[in-house]
């Protein structure tokens, strides 16, 4: 199934500007616009090129190594109380769903000619992503990380080094996923002709959300099958970990259509929403302009970018991309935050009950659906059936999570 | 006719540019940057661009974001940044506002058109707002009688281009180079080619902004354009400075220079 993709319909949004709803757009220095054009045109003719599709197919499976496999995780469903089935893009290469989105991208690159790509990285693991396929396909990779980052992810920071990339660590505004995307835009302004940004999630400026989301759907094309597959029906919820929100995007889209499947994206509440330090732009913010996009945003009254908060380096963001804004305008996704606290506790259930240690983001996802089973068993009057994106590894969090637990040896 | 065009007309008239000099609200104090911009004007600074401190200030280079973030720091809001327009408008010069877009959906478009009208400025330059997403804009703008500068960049297309400049008011902005704002050491050989795209397509004067800081370059690109917008040369004379006096004084020094430069156009 892999193998094609891109080959089902894209879906009727957004429209041929970008927008969806009232969100999404361009809100871009018109000296990007000429490149966003290039790329909106380059990604239309490559996906309805089949030598393209056929390609990144082969890459998908001989490289990446999916379709991910859709795993029933039995002792943490009884934990939950629901029939739990992991959609394991934890076993991609590199370790998590952001190689789809940087296969095609890197794909695309070299169609247009350029020689060059740059990438913001927040927990590193879509630098990691985009400095394999910058060295597999034999192109520049400069990656922008915010400083704070740079220091709780310093293991990504040598795995993006070995690969050949130049690690840039931001030291403007917060440090953070934020300041490394304005950087990386600034250079981008700078650069446009030999550079492709490869933006890492399904938000700025049109195409990339609805690029991008493309690029990882294959995620819900492959858990949809294999759900029919190995129950003989659609789950009851899909459930997914929301930052930008490319694995939400990825894994959702496939069930759209499918009115009886619920979907639900859990973003990062940090200490709580009610304490104000988090990164839930949608269920604690308010609509804005941010990074080329109007979405939900974590901002003052001004329309100052307020700082996000997470345990999670990933899903440290205050903002997210466009769909995800219009499905929960809409009514057709569920937003619903979740603690670092909880997170963590997820964590350590999925590691005690299944032998997987999966990523902090990723536990987000867990844990949230750990909160809603119960409502949906009641709903249901049955055991729910829920497919949960477990859309990365958590090797990258052994650190963050050691110290959280207490459990490294104090030197 | 706008204020600006005025300016722009007598500047044509005398055989000169138009200098534009922009100073980021609320740096380093909201008095201190009303201090600044009088001072700009008074050493012969024709035009002040009043830029809204943001955040996350994406067509910038580091100078105007060090300065802005010393403004959020200092607790500016977008309310003291009208009464900053209002003093300085008071000095007779006009007053241009140059800021992203997200500032000014949050206070409300049309609110904000007509309380910047009301502080006497003449309109926005955009740099992040494109006409493409600009309806509301376009509309609070044309209700409150204010100026709309979008910019053009070198690789606008000509159907880009055309588009833009047709939604312009007051005047064009061209960004003399694919980049950010800042100071550099040579000035653009892309710059004299847009502007001569630009000219094809309207009459509406076209200032050159990105890359300017010495009167050498001020009297380069006044050779070619209608005015010449100095920022991250400007501001540096203040962050340089170990105080407020001494960096008005350097300010004043520079903006004599530009003023100088504008005038002997290198034609």
């Amino acid at each position: 199934m892999s193998a094609d993709a891109l080959a089902a319909p894209a879906g009727s949004y957004p429209d041929a500007t970008g927008h969806f709803g009232r969100f999404g757009g361009r809100f871009v220095p018109e000296a990007l616009v000429a490149a966003l054009d290039e790329l909106d045109g380059a990604w239309r003719t490559a996906t309805a090129d089949e030598a393209f599709r056929a390609e990144f197919g082969a890459l998908l499976r001989d490289y990446a190594g999916t379709p991910s496999l859709l795993y029933e995780a039995r002792r943490f469903s009884a934990k939950v109380g629901a029939r739990v089935l992991l959609k394991r893009e934890d076993l991609n290469h590199t370790g998590a769903h952001k190689v789809r989105n940087v296969l095609g991208q890197a794909l695309l690159t070299k169609r247009m000619g350029k020689k060059r790509v740059i990438a913001e990285t927040g927990a590193g693991q879509h630098g990691v992503a985009t400095a394999t396929a910058a060295a597999l396909f034999d192109l520049e990779c400069v990656v922008y990380m915010g400083e704070v980052d740079t220091q709780r992810q310093a293991l990504n920071v040598a795995r993006m080094r070995m690969l050949g990339a130049t690690v840039v660590p931001v030291t403007t505004g917060s440090r953070t996923l934020k300041d490394a995307m304005n950087e990386a835009m600034r250079d981008w302004v700078a650069n446009v002709d030999s550079t492709h940004y490869l933006i890492g999630t399904a938000a700025g400026p049109h195409p990339f959300p609805a690029m991008v989301r493309d690029f990882v759907r294959g995620i819900g094309d492959e858990a949809r099958q294999q759900c029919l597959d190995l129950t003989g029906a659609l789950p009851d919820a899909v459930t997914a970990c929301v930052g930008g929100g490319s694995n939400a995007l990825g894994i959702f889209h496939a069930f759209v259509d499918d009115p009886d499947v619920r979907l639900y994206g859990f973003e990062a509440g940090g200490d709580g929403v009610a304490t104000g330090r988090h990164a839930a732009s949608i269920t604690g913010g308010s609509s804005g302009v941010l990074h080329g996009t109007r979405t939900y945003v974590l901002q003052d009254a001004d329309g100052q970018t307020v700082e996000s908060h997470s345990i999670s380096a990933g899903l440290d963001y205050p903002g997210v991309g466009p769909e995800h804004a219009w499905l929960h305008d809409t009514g057709r996704a569920t937003y619903l935050p979740v603690t670092d606290a909880e997170a963590m506790a997820a964590f350590e259930v999925l590691c005690r009950t299944e032998g997987i240690i999966p990523a902090i983001e990723s536990s987000h996802a867990l844990a949230g659906t750990v909160a809603v089973a119960p409502k949906l068993a009641a709903e249901l009057g049955r055991e729910p059936v829920v497919v949960v994106n477990l859309s990365g590894r958590g090797d990258k969090d052994v650190h963050t999570a050691g110290e959280y637990f207490g459990i490294l040896d104090k030197e | 006719m706008s204020r600006i065009g005025v300016a722009f007309d007598k500047a044509r008239a005398d055989g000169r540019a138009v200098l534009v000099g922009c100073m980021p609200a609320g740096f380093p104090t909201v008095e201190g940057s009303i201090a600044a911009m009088t001072a700009m004007v008074e050493a012969g600074v024709d035009v002040i661009e009043v830029e809204i401190p943001y955040s996350d200030p994406v067509m910038d280079g580091p100078v105007i974001q060090k300065a802005s973030d010393i403004a959020l720091a200092g607790g500016v809001r977008v309310a003291d940044t009208l009464r900053i327009i209002e003093a300085v408008a008071a000095t007779g010069a006009p007053v241009v506002t140059m800021t992203y877009w997200n500032p000014i959906e949050q206070y409300g478009v049309d609110a904000f058109a007509r309380d910047l009208a009301a502080a006497g400025g003449t309109g926005l330059i955009t740099p992040d707002l494109i006409p493409d997403e600009a309806q509301e804009w376009l509309a609070a703008s044309d209700a409150y009688g204010l100026d709309r500068t979008f910019l053009v960049s070198p690789s606008s297309t000509d159907a880009r281009l055309r588009m833009t400049v047709e939604h312009c008011r007051g005047f064009v902005y061209a960004t003399a180079i694919m980049g950010v704002t800042g100071a550099r050491a040579q000035t653009s050989e892309a710059a004299p080619v847009l502007v001569s795209r630009v000219r094809e397509v309207t009459d509406l004067p076209v200032g050159v902004g990105l890359g300017v800081g010495t009167g050498a370059q001020a009297s380069t690109v006044a050779g070619y354009a209608d005015g010449v917008i100095v920022g991250s040369a400007l501001i540096r004379r203040l962050l340089d400075a170990p105080d407020l006096p001494s960096g008005l004084t350097a300010l004043r020094a520079l903006s004599a220079e530009l003023a100088e430069g504008v005038r002997t156009p290198t034609r």
